[in-house]
């Protein structure tokens, strides 16, 4: 399944001019406030209708400005997210989880229900009213009542702003779940890096309602013209798999044919993990360098620079791990020569977990 | 309990309170429609609406009662037009529901339509998201959250209603058995000698089923309160 995504709307001193693809897996629309990301799901979900464009998934037209067709959000069987949880306070959390249920295209049996409520823990809650809840409680109730309305594309408009920090980590891992777990494509609105790094198997960038960038999580963030709060949070991230614990306390993963040494990480052998390598975590070396108390070096080839991003430069290059980026001087740019195609050596500082599988039951 | 009512003071209160009941019932759903319309569409003639509505709350009781004689009287042409067909207010107990359903509908539409106005449209908007087409939306989330204000908009209609004098006596007169409600009757019985005893039982029961009525709808505005407030 895959949504595509092609819309303008004039809204009068701001304009929106955007068209992306959508695959399945979770696809963030990413940019600053202002820049249009909401005006977009809110377009997908059929609560804006835009001056012309399409909205289609594979087998569905949502909305064509040529045909002028428009379907009503009622029949668009999507699951909205909303930025604050928004459930029915009259009714007990199960009839809320249950409520876009019997508008649905099929009844789908109990079971159904009864996994939500498992992965997303509202056991203990079904028989309350939203008031007896906390924010991320309700949040959680949010995500289940849009799942179980059986819907074709999942859009999330920050789900997580209104939270603090200890609810973010709680909710999470649900998306990570969602991601991993079903097939639909998922729309997530946000503007935090830690989020998209997380989360995203799809980047869409926006900006005063233009796409700026979009690819696949990986490409994009080895972009080093694609450092979105500035260069000193520019960051690849590298796709792994964990191989061992040793006993020294560090764990080894496999980056590719790269192998690292990470401080202990959760998770058993075999797990995914995605990592995230700051740039200003990275330092280059000409030749292979020696006697370093840095574990993890990695030689690459210089694939691009970027000379606009502040006072320093950001390399990108090429290594067995895959695309990394690393911040130097402009001084240290010239003393090493560095230029397209240069081999060198980068020395990784420190490696932060960006995502890793949710807490498994047991 | 009919002992101590006479039989004219007895039929004062039964008609009153059909009367209230049937005028409260009528208003409801166009209240409802009236109230959903004020608060939630634009269209040109609103704010004409809203006066025509509001109307019977600012104008003299009595213009309103003449002004329903002169468009339903017996030989008003409405009112002969409606005759064909069997419907007569005229000097009826239909026309004291009708005069007493209009002087309360304002009371009723502003109750409803203040609560309409703080139901959050966000709400309505998640529930289409989750499918539900625009009807089952109002039934399912608007109309259970706009309880406790259609409660008390019915209750001010029905308490309205149970007063209303002016509008009534000017359009059905006051024909005891068919027209002549509770304030009618105790208007009447201090009218002749001797009556104020009467008159007096009148106004004692008129008291109690008021401070029955605000009672019964404090009780229930709480529970419903209570439910919607999502506890």
């Amino acid at each position: 399944m895959s949504l595509s995504v092609s819309l303008r709307h004039d809204f009068g001193g701001f304009s929106l001019d955007v068209d992306f693809r959508a695959p399945s897996g979770l696809t963030v629309l990413f940019g600053r406030s202002g820049s249009g990301k909401t005006s977009v799901i809110k377009a997908v979900a059929g609560l804006l209708h835009p001056d012309a464009g399409r909205i289609a998934t594979a087998d569905r037209v949502l909305f064509d400005s040529t045909t002028g067709r428009a379907l009503p959000v009622h029949r668009r069987r999507i699951g909205y997210i909303f930025q604050e949880p928004r459930l029915f306070p009259h009714l007990t959390v199960r009839r809320n989880l249950t409520y876009g249920r019997r508008f649905g295209p099929r009844r789908r049996d109990r079971a159904e229900v009864d996994r939500v409520v498992e992965i997303l823990g509202l056991g203990a809650l079904l028989d309350r009213r939203p008031g007896a809840l906390s924010g991320g409680e309700q949040s959680r109730v949010a995500i289940g009542r849009a799942l179980l309305s059986a819907p074709e594309i999942l859009l999330a408009d920050e789900p997580l702003a209104a939270l603090d920090e200890a609810r973010k980590a709680e909710i999470l891992p649900y998306f990570e779940r969602l991601r991993d777990e079903t097939d639909i494509p998922i729309l997530y609105v946000s503007h935090s890096v830690e989020e998209v790094a997380r989360l995203a198997t799809t980047v869409v960038a926006l900006e005063q309602g233009r796409v700026t960038r979009s690819g696949p999580a990986v490409e994009v963030f080895a972009d080093p013209a694609f450092s979105p709060t500035g260069p000193r949070d520019a960051g690849a991230l590298v796709e792994a798999r964990i191989l061992t614990h040793h006993a020294d306390g560090l764990t080894e993963v496999q980056a590719g044919p790269a192998r690292l040494h990470l401080p202990r990480m959760p998770g058993a052998p075999g797990d995914p993990l995605r990592l995230r390598i700051a740039a200003q975590d990275v330092m280059l070396a000409r030749d292979a360098p020696q006697g370093l108390s840095a574990l993890n070096i990695l030689p690459g080839t210089v694939t691009a620079i970027r000379e606009d991003a502040g006072p320093g430069v950001l390399i990108s290059l090429t290594t067995p791990a895959g695309p990394i980026l690393s911040a130097i001087t402009r001084r240290s740019l010239s003393a090493l020569r560095l230029a397209e195609g240069t081999p060198c050596h980068a020395i990784i500082k420190s490696v932060a977990i960006a995502q890793r599988e949710g807490p498994r039951a047991g | 309990m009919t002992d101590w009512l006479g039989p004219e003071e007895w039929q004062a209160l039964r008609l009153s309170l059909k009367v209230s009941f049937w005028a409260m019932l009528a208003s409801l759903p166009l209240g409802l429609l009236a109230a959903y319309a004020l608060s939630r569409w634009r269209f040109p003639g609103r704010q004409l609406l809203n006066l025509l509505i509001h109307l019977p709350l600012v104008l003299p009781p009595v213009v309103t009662g003449y002004l329903l004689l002169l468009t339903l009287g017996a030989r008003a042409p409405l009112g002969e037009f409606l005759g064909q067909f069997g419907i007569t207010f005229a000097f009826r107990w239909t026309g004291a529901a009708l005069a007493a359903g209009i002087m309360g509908f304002p009371l009723m539409v502003r109750a409803i339509r203040l609560s309409l106005d703080a139901v959050d449209p966000k709400l309505e908007e998640a529930a289409s998201t989750l499918g539900a087409r625009p009807l089952s939306r109002f039934v399912t989330v608007t109309l259970p959250l706009i309880a406790p204000g259609i409660l008390a908009g019915a209750v001010l209609s029905f308490a309205k209603a149970m007063g209303e004098f002016g509008a009534t006596i000017t359009f059905v007169s006051n024909i005891p058995g068919s027209t002549q409600t509770l304030p009618s009757a105790i208007y009447a019985f201090l009218q002749v000698p001797g009556g104020e005893a009467s008159a007096l039982r009148l106004v004692a029961l008129s008291v109690l089923i008021a401070m029955g009525a605000l009672l019964l709808s404090e009780l229930l505005a709480q529970r419903v309160a209570k439910r919607v407030a999502g506890k």
